[in-house]
């Protein structure tokens, strides 16, 4: 019997009309050759560091957890907390001052800006530690009347102080952008909510705009914290033993000065991966309300990308399978 | 006293810049009354109702909410500007509904209507917390006092904006365009919440284009054009029987 139009609009989806064809992904020479070339060199990288007796790995294994290089990282990473914690603290203040309707205020705030931003962390450090060269003692009192308290300039400025006035000052003036930026990007309408409901200018700062300012403000801090931690190395040239600094007098003394720098490479890279963490689970926090619910972690995220290129072929496999 | 009406404007001018807003504004609103604030956009209508509440400065006249003024003090013939924490303490009295909501996103509807009872009024949580699910169920949203703003619909939104304004627990209420913001389908249910606040008795000052809102809800109509009050009246007399040309060609276009 001839096939009829009916019977076949019934039919089956073996019916000629209605096979459901296959799609074929287009391929990507391009990016195989692309990993072929990373793999090439990574591979390199490997059988160099292997191979290359220079890298003197039992050397660095040997320094890596030594007294001296834990007491620089300790130092490091005091300074880069104590830094970063004066900056974010000043951050606030100079921003909150440079938006203040008062001229005075907001020009003070700028030209604090202007001037610690534009000069060198380096040329700060070194200021900061030679300080009693201009002032031998340091007083609080009344301008051009008597002095209430004065001490000796070198008891005060100690390498530590140095290092973290030096650092925590310059900072301020970054985060201070930083800080004002993410104000600014608060919506107006926030503030008449808060003023609309009876609370007042410091109140409404700190329950409704950083909190949503924070958001803003987080990455490009982390970003300043991990540079700060590799800035920490510039006290060098004040003496501070910090891990660079315990690293170089190592070396001066026993000319491992290879395997001693990647001591303080993994220790910086190690220190760099902890802050990451900690920006990322902070991002989380002050996302509430603006990112979809339990978001997974970074974790979860990698695992998801690594392995959800299969398990797509893998569904599209089986939905293939059902078509045939 | 009963005849202290609860917004009494007199003469009250505002300018930014160059540009006069207000012009020597008249107005009063008995205690209890709605009444809309209808007129072509730049008329002054919102602007007016930011004065209200000291959210902008008036730069002539006088301003007085239940009898007293809200954001100066009189003291011998002048008018002296409030610290901001007096101001502070007059804005609890007086809710405020934004266009655009302005929720705190970063806050559940819970969280943004507790918030300024426990922080600027006190309250323990417990009892803020009481009553904004009370506040929360009066306007329909008992399923969603842990959403975020983001979570919400705009008229969601905009139904939580309107608890934890009366959260606080004002004598008067102000609605600055509450439903322009919101897609056609979801004005009805923010009227619905306001219709029923009007009739708890509420006094409320509503800036608004909802024209059958207006007409079926206030007890005043208050026509606004180029910075002054144009025409007052009942909605029957003003949009059955305009006295002004302008008032007529506005209600010839909108409704």
């Amino acid at each position: 019997m001839p096939a009829d139009p009916s019977t076949s609009r019934s039919g089956s989806a073996t019916s000629p009309g209605r096979l459901v064809r296959k799609t074929v992904p287009l391929r990507h020479p391009g990016r195989w050759a692309a990993v072929a070339i990373i793999a090439l060199v990574f591979a390199s990288l490997v059988a160099s560091a292997s191979a290359n007796p220079n890298y003197q790995w039992n050397v660095v294994w040997h320094y890596l957890f030594s007294a001296p290089i834990l007491t620089g990282l300790s130092h490091t990473v005091e300074l880069t907390v104590g830094s970063m914690a004066i900056g974010i603290a000043l951050g606030i203040v100079l921003a909150v001052m440079r938006l203040s309707p008062n001229p005075v205020i907001s020009t003070a705030a700028s030209v604090y800006i202007w001037v610690f931003r534009g000069i060198p962390v380096l040329v700060q450090l070194l200021f900061w530690y030679f300080l009693s060269a201009l002032f031998p003692r340091l007083s609080i009192g009344i301008p051009f009347g008597p002095s209430l308290l004065s001490v000796d300039t070198n008891h005060v400025i100690t390498q530590l102080t140095a290092a973290i006035l030096g650092l925590g000052l310059s900072e301020g003036a970054y985060m201070a952008e930083i800080v004002r930026s993410g104000i600014l990007s608060v919506s107006p309408g926030q503030n008449d909510a808060a003023k609309s409901l009876g609370m007042k200018g410091l109140l409404t700062m700190r329950r409704i705009v950083l909190p949503q300012a924070l958001r803003i403000i987080i990455p490009p801090t982390g970003n300043e914290t991990i540079g700060m931690l590799k800035n920490t190395s510039m006290v060098i040239v004040i003496a501070y033993t910090d891990l660079l600094t315990s690293v170089s007098l190592i070396y001066a003394r026993t000319y491992e000065t290879i395997p001693l720098l990647i001591v303080a490479c993994i220790w910086y890279l190690a220190v760099t991966t902890v802050l990451m963490f900690v920006q990322s689970g902070i991002e989380r926090r002050f996302g509430r309300g603006f990112m979809p619910r339990r978001e997974p972690g970074r974790l979860a995220r990698t695992r998801a990308r690594l392995f959800n290129r299969s398990a797509t072929a893998g569904a599209t496999h089986v939905a293939g399978g059902g078509d045939a | 006293m009963p005849d202290i009406p609860m917004v009494q404007a007199i003469g009250v001018s505002k300018r930014f810049g160059h540009i006069e807003v207000l012009k020597a504004v008249d107005l009063t609103i008995p205690k209890g009354e709605v009444a809309c604030l209808l007129g072509p956009s730049g008329a002054g209508k919102s602007t007016f109702l930011r004065c209200i509440n000291h959210l902008e400065k008036i730069n002539e006249g006088e301003l007085l909410v239940d009898g007293e003024f809200v954001g100066y003090r009189e003291h011998g013939g002048k008018l002296y500007e409030l610290h901001e924490r007096h101001i502070a303490r007059k804005r609890r009295e007086i809710g405020m509904v934004f266009q655009h909501f302005n929720l705190f996103p970063h806050m559940t509807a819970l969280q943004n209507t507790i918030e300024a009872p426990i922080r600027v009024n006190g309250e323990t949580k417990a009892e803020a917390k009481k009553r904004a699910l009370e506040l929360l169920h009066r306007v329909g949203l008992s399923d969603k006092v842990d959403s975020y703003p983001a979570e919400l619909s705009g008229g969601q939104q905009q139904r939580v904006a309107i608890a934890r304004a009366l959260a606080m627990q004002p004598k008067l209420m102000l609605f600055d365009e509450p439903t322009s913001a919101l897609d056609p389908e979801l004005v009805g249910e923010v009227l619905d919440v306001m219709r029923g606040l009007a009739k708890s008795g509420m006094t409320m000052i509503v800036v608004t284009h909802e024209m059958g809102f207006a007409r079926e809800v206030a007890d005043s109509v208050v026509f606004m054009a180029d910075g002054m009050v144009v025409e007052t009246g009942s909605p029957a007399a003003l949009f059955d029987n305009p006295q002004h040309e302008r008032t007529r060609s506005f209600l010839s276009k909108v409704l």
